[in-house]
């Protein structure tokens, strides 16, 4: 079946595929009462969040839109500490969009939302013209738990912190590049939910600073985020920077650089330098953190501060974040 | 003489200044990513060449690109570093905005699909490029007369380097002691252009103004042995060639031969610079079919202030630029030098001020 503009009418079409697709899939208690609102339990402190999800092609290799959905909003609310719970779908389509590519997409994203512990617990949908959009655009909010004594953030990075990188940073943006340029490689996305790595580490009662995912802008951009918001310089060595030989050999054919290419499944953590090892054995401990390494640590107050790169050369040169426009529709 | 010997000569050179050109783009990224400068000596003193064909690119051209791309017919396909090339009165990703049809690509060769899914419209390549990247579009050309695909059509600013190297090679900067001295010393010569072309095309401009030049690879290790050749040479004419897996005497024949078949010589206007005789490539009278307006595109409005052309040619730093940081950034390219990735100002500007060096 495709879908067509009376889907998204609100009438009977509606009803049909909300049943037939997603409340058949996302089923929960709060959800199946499809009120105009969902009432849920709560805390004293939320982490709240939205994301929109517009990636092309909507099926690449080693994920969907559907698990992006899940992992771009659930790591957001993890990167504050925070123990994800609840999350709202809207699903924009485009008329003629395949409904068991729908579905494939719906069951893609309940799976990951139960990998990550949350439920989908309200949700929307729109119909828009044949070739406005591209296949579909889905939005996800989500609410997450602050547990009490938990408080991150980059203003809390000392001079002396380590900084740790979960993985090989760039897979997820060769995945999509290379399946639109139709360029064949091993690689696939790295989208994953962190949930398991970021409970270990607040579990573990460790000097964790600051966490960040990294995605859109990558590594590069994230630090100097770190950089500016702590005054400090942030100095990482080149070579420690964990890239396969694939990425590496594709970032070099198109000239591509691996410090702004986009993740789905990777973070930063910054932390103490006595809780360093520790940290770091946790993350290779966890599912989706083998390959993490510690780059480089947090130099002194600074005028200028910024991430300062020591090259193979032993050259040293300040990173700027990613000016222009990077790859567009990537997550 | 082994890496970390090399690495501590250019440290502690306390010889006469060298001022060096790495005159092709590439090596400039390359440079910048590699942290060199903060390596060298004070006395060594790196300039960013020519090499950078958005850089010196002029704004009648990206002017005829948006105009032809306004128009329902056609479809404009560019590299991306172009569209972000502001023109005399906007750039092309300013045009898009405005309605202008303008596609980006990775490839030329990526038009020819393109064109022949849509026949209804003519695809035009905005093809800039120096020796290096002209056989490409020899070969757009000949797959184009191949697949019969007659809806495509090219916008030509393509360079070579012999002439506008000798031009540089002529100019002079003031001294220490207030006397002119030439403004460079020796050349790191451009890998991928000497891939093409053979080194034997500086060989001339060598000897005539007696400075060295040093074909290298993009391999930090292997520049810093160019710089530290160059430094070793200066005063001599002579080129040398480090780069021999890929660079031979002569160059590519084929992709020469491919070249000639349909692109002669002409007149080139730079960017902030003016006409330099021989210095460009234009599509042959009996290939106009595929031009789409290329000849007289000679208007440059440099923008306010920029000081683009000095930088290039080596007579000022991207630092002394009055615009340099201060009004042009990446993000509000004031020149070219500031959008293309491989701009002597953008790397000047992402690798930041030199950082201050600790053990």
């Amino acid at each position: 079946m495709k879908i067509t503009m009376a889907h998204g009418s609100g009438g009977d079409s509606t009803s049909k595929l909300i049943s037939g697709v997603f409340s058949k899939h996302f089923s929960n208690k709060y959800l199946d009462k499809l009120g105009d609102s969902a009432v849920v339990p709560g805390a004293s402190r939320l982490a709240m969040t939205t994301d929109s999800f517009v990636v092309n092609p909507i099926f690449f290799p080693g994920g969907d839109i559907g698990r992006l959905s899940v992992c771009g909003t659930v790591n957001d609310l993890l990167m504050s500490g925070a123990v994800p719970k609840y999350l709202t779908a809207g699903f924009v389509l485009e008329e003629g969009l395949d409904t068991e590519d729908l579905e494939k997409i719906v069951e893609s994203l309940q799976k990951t939302a139960e990998e990550a512990g949350v439920q989908v617990v309200t949700g929307d949908t729109k119909v828009v013209e044949k070739g406005a959009i591209g296949g579909l655009i889905i939005n996800t909010a989500g609410v997450g738990f602050v547990p009490e004594g938990i408080d991150l953030g980059p203003e809390k990075i000392k001079t002396g912190d380590r900084i740790i990188v979960s993985g090989y940073l760039g897979d997820h943006h060769v995945a999509i590049l290379g399946s639109r340029l139709g360029i064949e490689n091993d690689i696939v996305s790295d989208a994953a939910p962190l949930g398991e790595m970021t409970r270990a580490l607040m579990e573990a009662g460790l000097g964790i600073r600051a966490m960040r995912d990294v995605t859109r802008g990558g590594l590069g951009t994230v630090l100097n985020e770190f950089a500016e918001s702590s005054g400090k310089e942030i100095r990482v060595e080149e070579s420690f920077i964990p890239v396969s030989p694939t990425v590496k050999d594709f970032c070099g054919i198109l000239g591509l650089d691996v410090l702004y290419m986009g993740n789905e499944g990777k973070m930063i953590v910054v932390v103490s330098p006595e809780d360093a090892d520790s940290a770091l054995e946790i993350m290779r401990s966890s599912k989706y953190g083998e390959n993490a390494v510690g780059i480089g640590e947090v130099m002194e107050d600074s005028d200028s501060p910024a991430l300062v790169l020591r090259t193979e050369i032993g050259g040293l040169r300040t990173v700027g974040p990613l000016y222009g426009e990077g790859l567009p529709r990537i997550c | 003489m082994n890496d970390s010997q090399i690495l501590d000569f250019l440290k502690n050179y306390d010889g006469p200044e060298v001022r060096i050109m790495e005159i092709c783009g590439s090596h400039t990224a390359a440079i910048a990513k590699s942290g060199i400068r903060s390596v060298l000596s004070p006395q060594i003193h790196m300039i960013s060449g020519p090499g950078c064909p958005v850089c010196v690119t002029v704004t009648a051209y990206i002017d005829k690109l948006i105009e032809l791309a306004m128009e329902p017919e056609n479809v404009v396909v560019t590299f991306g570093d172009l569209i972000r090339v502001p023109g005399s009165v906007r750039s092309m990703g300013e045009a898009k905005a405005l309605g202008a049809r303008i596609e980006m690509a990775y490839s030329p060769l990526d038009m020819l699909d393109m064109a022949e899914k849509d026949a209804e419209h003519t695809y035009i390549f905005a093809a800039v490029g120096f020796e290096t990247t002209t056989p490409v579009y020899a070969m757009l050309l000949s797959n184009a007369e191949e697949r019969g695909i007659s809806n495509i059509k090219i916008l030509t600013s393509l360079k070579t380097m012999p002439a506008v190297v000798d031009w540089v090679s002529s100019g002079t900067v003031l001294a220490e002691d207030g006397s002119e001295r030439p403004a460079v010393d020796g050349y790191i010569a451009p890998g991928h252009v000497c891939a093409v072309s053979g080194y034997q095309i500086f060989e001339h401009i060598a000897e005539k103004h007696a400075v060295p030049f040093v074909a290298s690879n993009f391999e930090a290790k292997q520049i810093l042995a160019a710089i530290f050749a160059l430094v070793k040479l200066k005063g001599r004419g002579v080129v040398k060639n480090l780069y021999g897996d890929v660079v031979t005497r002569e160059g590519n024949l084929s992709a020469r031969a491919q070249v000639s078949k349909y692109f002669e010589a002409g007149d080139g206007i730079w960017r902030g610079m003016g006409t330099i005789a021989g210095s460009a490539m234009y599509l042959r009278p009996e290939y106009e079919r595929f031009d789409a307006g290329s000849r007289g595109l000679d208007t440059d409005h440099e923008s306010n202030g920029c000081h683009c052309s000095k930088i290039i040619t080596g007579e000022e730093d991207s630092t002394q630029c009055p615009l340099f940081r201060r009004v042009c950034t990446p993000e509000h390219p004031k020149g070219a030098c500031m959008v293309s990735q491989e701009g002597a100002c953008f790397n000047r500007f992402i690798s930041g001020a030199q950082p201050r060096s600790r053990a």
